[in-house]
């Protein structure tokens, strides 16, 4: 099970961090098929944001394939973002988090640190990395 | 059973006016509410938010025009038992403990739900056995809300519950509310002044100017209806040539910056002009810096896509 966290001042939509905040369960394997999201009620009781929200995001995730409503059961997880590679006990997140250390060791700071990957990402991948993902995979981390 | 009624909507009002003796506090409010809708209730003090709110809970009957509560007047007993009102004052009976006070509920509410009102005082922790007298405002508050989640309305008409409220437990009573709208597509007018509590939570919303309704209809539509624009200001000042074919709600300049919230003709465009989507606050915070502003009524079944009175 997941829980949302909602930022109203984050200048992103509300159903939009329900939606990747999901996909971010997902990736990290938090989330899988099978598993069921949190119903709207239990969503809204505990963040206080608008039921239709919840229901607008689950459809998102519905259009996507990640989910499916089972009438009178709930919303079940169809499908994992998970890669082998970025699991939470992989190899890659291992070495990643060893270079991590090594950055923090050579005196640079968390900006630093987002600045550079950042540029490398955009050098390998080719296309601009978006902000406000990296900034969820980031708070996704450390909880 | 109730769905054909429904159809007619949760509150629908037509020309409908309110004369106090001291003079009209609502003239000529024309308005519909979907049923199921979380509805923001806005607008200065002595607006005719109250006023609005008291006629829909058919404690006061209005001087002019018509108001429908799920189709039929508010007095009427098949409305009244659909509808919870929790008025500014939360008028309570201060020797009553809270159980005896969920008891009174409880005898006078055919469809009480006793499990429901109880976990509303309990998620705001109030003692049940505490008198009512002896409570903070905020608690009053939520006891007056534990009240109405009990009677299982279809409609909760909410006078400022939030004003007197704490941060958690303004929170707690939201999700509360919200809780009850998911589970049983309650609708809930809400009044406040609190422009930054509405956002996330209200779908529809209402603006009051002066007894009148300036904004009405779904939150998103009278979002995606305006823009901000911000660019040079016309030389020598005033409003660029440009802005003329928009509607424009407020101007403000600083400097050689112009900022403009306008409802767009068309795409808008200018010399250096950024255009971007307001927030749900930017809107309400010009209309109630603009209180002349032409009123954007979204929300009439008929003319929903268009633009009434601009």
């Amino acid at each position: 099970m997941v829980e949302y966290r909602i930022d109203r001042r984050s200048g992103i939509a509300t159903y939009l961090q329900i939606v990747q905040q999901t996909k971010q369960a997902l990736r990290l394997g938090l989330l899988q098929p099978g598993d069921r999201l949190p119903t709207a009620r239990e969503v809204v009781a505990a963040t206080a944001i608008n039921p239709n929200t919840v229901l607008k995001a689950y459809r998102e995730l519905e259009r996507e394939g990640l989910v499916e409503p089972r009438p009178g059961l709930g919303t079940f997880v169809r499908r994992s973002l998970a890669r082998p590679g970025a699991a939470a006990d992989s190899p890659l997140r291992a070495e990643l988090a060893d270079w991590t250390d090594r950055a923090r060791a050579a005196g640079l700071d968390r900006e630093d640190v987002t600045a550079l990957v950042a540029s490398v990402l955009e050098e390998r991948f080719g296309e601009t990395a978006t902000l406000s993902e990296s900034g969820h995979e980031e708070d996704g981390e450390n909880r | 059973m109730t769905d054909e009624i429904d159809a007619a909507g949760a509150l629908e009002a037509s020309g409908l006016g309110m004369k106090y003796r001291r003079g009209w506090a609502l003239r000529d409010v024309a308005c519909h509410l979907p049923a199921g809708r979380i509805c923001a209730l806005v607008g200065p003090n002595g607006s005719g938010k109250s006023t609005l709110l008291s006629l829909a809970a058919g404690l006061l009957t209005p001087t002019t025009g018509t108001l429908r509560v799920f189709g039929r007047p508010p007095a009427a007993p098949a409305a009244r038992e659909r509808v919870a009102f929790v008025a500014q004052d939360k008028p309570l009976y201060p020797r009553f403990s809270v159980a005896d006070t969920l008891r009174l509920g409880r005898e006078l509410n055919p469809r009480w739900d006793q499990k429901a009102a109880e976990r509303v005082v309990e998620e705001a922790e109030v003692p049940l056995s505490a008198r009512v007298g002896s409570l903070s405002g905020g608690q009053r508050t939520c006891v007056a809300l534990a009240l109405a989640l009990g009677k299982r309305a279809d409609l909760l008409l909410l006078d400022e519950p939030m004003s007197d409220q704490d941060p958690l437990r303004r929170h707690r009573m939201m999700g509360v509310l919200m809780a009850e709208a998911a589970e049983r597509g309650t609708g809930v007018v809400i009044s406040t002044h609190v422009l930054a509590e509405l956002d996330g939570v209200c779908d529809h919303l209402l603006l009051m100017g002066g007894g009148r309704i300036r904004l009405a209809g779904g939150t998103d539509e009278i979002q995606a209806a305006h823009r901000v624009i911000t660019g040079p200001s016309a030389t020598g000042g005033g409003t660029p040539a440009a802005l003329a074919r928009h509607t424009v709600v407020e101007t403000r300049t600083t400097g050689r910056q112009l900022t403009a919230l306008i409802r767009p003709e068309g795409t808008p465009a200018g010399d250096g002009w950024i255009v971007t989507e307001p927030s749900l606050e930017e809107v309400l915070l010009g209309y109630l810096r603009a209180p002349d502003a032409p009123p954007l009524l979204a929300d009439d079944p008929r003319t929903a896509d268009t633009e009434v009175g601009a």
